[in-house]
């Protein structure tokens, strides 16, 4: 028989591994020739791994979650006809990858054994690793039919005085009889092993369900990139009032006249633009600091990444060069990338090669916000509600709309002072929203 | 005015207040019990026990006087012959028998009783006034068992021949034309055993069937059987007025009439006794007109209680002897609530009606998807032997997990099969524990059996 072995193609631009995110197909299953098997996720980009050969899936090279090297065995097909391509066995090969993987993250290894049933494409080798105890509410309610929320425990007249002089809420007790009635033994084992700390929430049954995922794919690039960033950048956030009674003005009276060729403006294109100006005054929060070789690089165009919430969990697509740009322009860039990104359709220089990043949470806003610089920029702004105050302004209170704006940078580069006077200059545009438009 | 005190003072010695002092007595509270009559309240008085006397009389005298049915087992009698003032007499001696049986019972828990009429001064203290002398009681926890009484109408006052079901219960000659105000159960229960005792009985109905708290499957069998008898039915009619020997009514339409009447019974409802003994000095909560309780029987006043007709629907004698016996535990220290999940309610009519739990409706509405399974006692051998074969019993249990959740029956006899009705409801019974327990042949109780299978889908005898 002709045993192929697919390996991890090398899915360009330097990048040296990719996670397993999806696989398409089971051990046993059989193949067409460019049938995707898998689903394979690298820094930036999912990519569907086709097969170059029919035949019959012999093995996989890892579990959904696994980081394959590139150029190592992603899957094994037995190809009818075709010379063996892999002189290993299988089975062996398998168990050296997959005992590679453990041995290089025990914790995780042990952590993934456990958050996953026994399934076809586990690996042999993990079989002999002992079950982990089950979580504690499945040893709390062992048995019992589920009784819907709301609906009174079955009982005889009997159990229910006993339950009441045992001060036990028949509610909390599974019942074992038939239609999930309890019964005396249920109520005597009940009393004998009460689960522990009963809540004094007065009569709330608790929710003992647990759930366990194991977090792969773009969550875990997330996870890294936070922790990661959290872990070297010395975040120091700023905080400035910005009154925008002007901007909503004139967002007011640009968004009476929009078209669908020139839809309704929010306030972040101004902001953009106010980013750009502000940054040709101070520089260096325009920058990426490569704190591994202590090089900070600032740039002269505004890759303005824009942090997205999609589907799948945050992500930072760029419009680039927003100097470029004008308000209806940056509007609809921005839309456009953002929209990308939400479709999992952004390309790869999409989602890259950012400057500086702007976030805004929308209608969630809130009042203060400290966000994460996107390493290896060094400053990121956020964008607060927008809320009507009584402003004190030639004597006398008048509703102003003000919004706060949530910056923070990386100190370890952006002084305080710096950082400050970056934002008070955005802030002086965005108040003044003509001078956004007046060529300096 | 001599004073007392005790721990448990009770007002009220019906079935709730009697049955609390018992359970108090039991238990060793101090418990002083006040009535200004005789102890066991409405329903062993003019209530319960002398309707059902009155019921068993007219059953016995109306069976003579079937000859058809005699005739039918073989029995040739001449007309039996009533005296219905001996047939009183019995009643009565049954009631004393009874009520001198409640107070050897309240002796024997060490029950202090006072013969007298209480006014309440505040939640801790009342006074008993009585022939020899007034009393100041003060108590820690003060249990209100005052009951219910008739429910007047303005335009038929009591009085003279306008009589409530206590002077009806009370009279020593079958009135010759018997009008009945309201056909709930105290009217159909007294306008058919007086039809029985050789009255010529009309019953007026403002709504549009007898027995309206009952479905009409229920009640119909009742209809057919008044029918029967000779009862003149009139529903959705009011009574107007009752004079010159007649009792003016006015249909749907408006329309007057006359039926002609030497006495005439109210029976559209009861009401809670809340007045005329300083309940309003207490300034408790009330539902409506009723004292507000929780399911401990607790009122909004700390230590003070309330049992019976008095706290609510539905007014039976049973909830209010659960409830007594309940609260006095309570105060005992133990841990007790209502929460019963069926409070049986019998029509002694002719035939009973027995209704236990929820309605087939009132499931629907509470569980959604129901099954019902119905048993005719035409398929009953029993109730052929017993020459009565009208009704039936039907259950009904909740579709996903077959738990009983009430049972109806109508049918000759069928009261007594309410103790395994409420039986199977309270220990949570599903349709398969009723169909697998034995059902004892020949008995109508088989026709509960039978019901459970139909539900099930596999009845046997039908």
């Amino acid at each position: 028989m002709g045993l192929r072995t697919i390996k991890m193609p090398d899915i360009g631009e330097g990048v040296a591994e990719a996670e397993i995110v999806e696989w398409h197909v089971g051990v046993g299953d059989l193949v067409q020739e460019d049938q995707p098997v898998a689903a394979v996720m690298t820094d930036k980009a999912t990519v569907e791994i086709p097969t170059p050969v029919a035949g019959q899936v012999v093995a996989l090279g890892g579990a959904v979650g696994d980081v394959l090297p590139v150029g190592s065995e992603l899957i094994r097909i037995d190809a009818p006809g075709l010379p063996d391509s892999s002189p290993a066995p299988p089975p062996k090969g398998v168990a050296k990858a997959a005992a590679g993987a453990r041995d290089a993250r025990p914790a995780e290894a042990v952590a993934a054994a456990a958050s996953r049933p026994a399934a076809d494409e586990e690996p042999a080798a993990r079989s002999d690793r002992t079950a982990p105890s089950p979580p504690a509410a499945a040893r709390a309610a062992p048995r019992g039919a589920p009784r819907p929320p709301g609906e009174k425990p079955l009982a005889s007249p009997a159990v229910r005085l006993k339950a009441r002089e045992a001060g036990v809420d028949l509610r909390f007790v599974p019942g074992t009889g038939p239609a999930g009635r309890v019964t005396h033994d249920d109520l005597d084992a009940f009393i004998a092993h009460p689960p522990d700390a009963p809540g004094k929430g007065g009569g709330r049954a608790r929710n003992m369900a647990v759930e366990t995922v194991k977090i792969v794919g773009m969550r875990r690039r997330i996870a890294q990139a936070m922790a990661e960033s959290s872990r070297r950048v010395a975040h120091f956030s700023y905080v400035e009032e910005v009154d925008v009674t002007a901007l909503e003005e004139l967002r007011a009276a640009l968004n009476a006249r929009a078209t669908a060729e020139r839809p309704r403006l929010t306030v972040l294109p101004f902001l953009m633009l106010a980013i750009v100006k502000a940054v040709a005054d101070f520089p260096e929060v325009n920058a990426h600091f490569d704190d591994d070789n202590d090089l900070l690089t600032t740039y002269g165009a505004v890759h303005l990444g824009i942090a997205t919430q999609t589907p799948a969990g945050l992500m930072v697509p760029v419009v680039r060069h927003v100097e470029t740009l004008g308000l209806n322009e940056a509007s609809r860039e921005m839309r456009r990338v953002s929209e990308a990104a939400r479709h999992g359709t952004a390309l790869r220089e999409e989602l890259t090669g950012s400057t500086i990043t702007l976030t805004s949470l929308g209608a969630l806003g809130g009042i203060v916000s400290t966000p994460i610089v996107n390493r290896p920029e060094v400053a990121i702004v956020g964008v607060n509600r927008i809320v009507v105050k009584p402003i004190w302004r030639d004597g006398a209170f008048t509703p102003r709309k003000t919004m706060n704006l949530s910056s923070s940078f990386d100190h370890r580069v952006i002084d305080g002072h710096g950082a400050a006077s970056f934002i008070q200059r955005v802030r002086a545009l965005v108040e003044a929203p003509a001078s956004l438009f007046i060529e300096d | 005015m001599s004073e007392l005190s005790c721990k448990v003072l009770i007002i009220g010695g019906g079935p709730g207040g009697y049955v609390a002092a018992i359970r108090a007595g039991e238990l060793g509270l101090d418990t002083v019990l006040v009535e200004d009559g005789r102890f066991g309240g409405t329903c062993l008085h003019v209530g319960c026990i002398p309707s059902k006397a009155i019921i068993h009389a007219a059953d016995a005298v109306h069976a003579l006087a079937e000859p058809a049915a005699l005739a039918a087992i073989g029995v040739a009698l001449a007309p039996p012959v009533l005296d219905y003032a001996k047939t009183v007499a019995w009643k009565d001696a049954i009631v004393a028998r009874l009520s001198t049986g409640v107070g050897r019972l309240l002796d024997k828990a060490k029950v202090r009783t006072i013969r007298g009429r209480a006014a309440l001064v505040d939640g801790k203290t009342a006074i008993a006034h009585s022939d020899t002398g007034d009393q100041r009681i003060s108590c820690e926890h003060l249990v209100i068992a005052t009951g219910s009484e008739p429910f007047k109408l303005a335009a038929l006052p009591f009085g003279g021949d306008i009589l409530s079901s206590t002077e009806a219960l009370a009279l020593t000659r079958v009135p010759g034309r018997l009008a009945v105000v309201g056909a709930g159960y105290i009217g159909m229960e007294l306008g058919t055993a007086f039809a029985k005792l050789g009255a010529k009985v009309t019953i007026v109905e403002a709504l549009p069937r007898i027995l309206p708290l009952y479905d009409e499957e229920l009640s119909l069998p009742v209809a057919r059987r008044a029918a029967d008898l000779g009862v003149d039915v009139r529903c959705g009619a009011r009574a107007l007025r009752f004079g010159e020997g007649a009792l003016h009514l006015a249909d749907a339409d408006g329309e007057e009439s006359a039926v002609a009447a030497d006495k005439v019974l109210v029976a559209v409802g009861r009401r809670p006794r809340t007045a005329g003994f300083g309940l309003e000095r207490l300034d408790l909560t009330m539902a409506g007109p009723f004292v507000r309780i929780d399911e401990r029987c607790a009122t909004s006043m700390r230590n003070v209680w309330a049992v019976g007709d008095v706290t609510g629907e539905p007014m039976l004698a049973h909830r209010a002897m659960a409830q007594g016996e309940m609260v006095a535990e309570i105060i005992a220290g133990r841990k007790c609530a209502f929460d019963h999940r069926a409070i049986p309610s019998v029509c002694f009519t002719d035939p009973e009606i027995v209704a236990v739990g929820l309605s087939p409706e009132a499931a629907r509405a509470a569980h959604g998807e129901i099954v019902t399974g119905l048993f005719p006692f035409r398929a009953n051998g029993r109730a052929m032997t017993k020459q009565d074969d009208e009704g039936f019993v039907r259950i009904v249990a909740r579709n996903d997990n077959h738990v009983v959740l009430g049972v109806q029956a109508v049918g000759a006899g069928v009261s007594e099969l309410s103790s395994g009705f409420a039986l199977a409801i309270e220990m949570g019974a599903r349709l398969e524990d009723v169909a697998g327990t034995i059902h004892a042949h020949p008995t109508q109780g088989e026709a509960f059996h039978e019901a459970a299978l139909k539900a099930l889908g596999h009845p046997l005898h039908i």
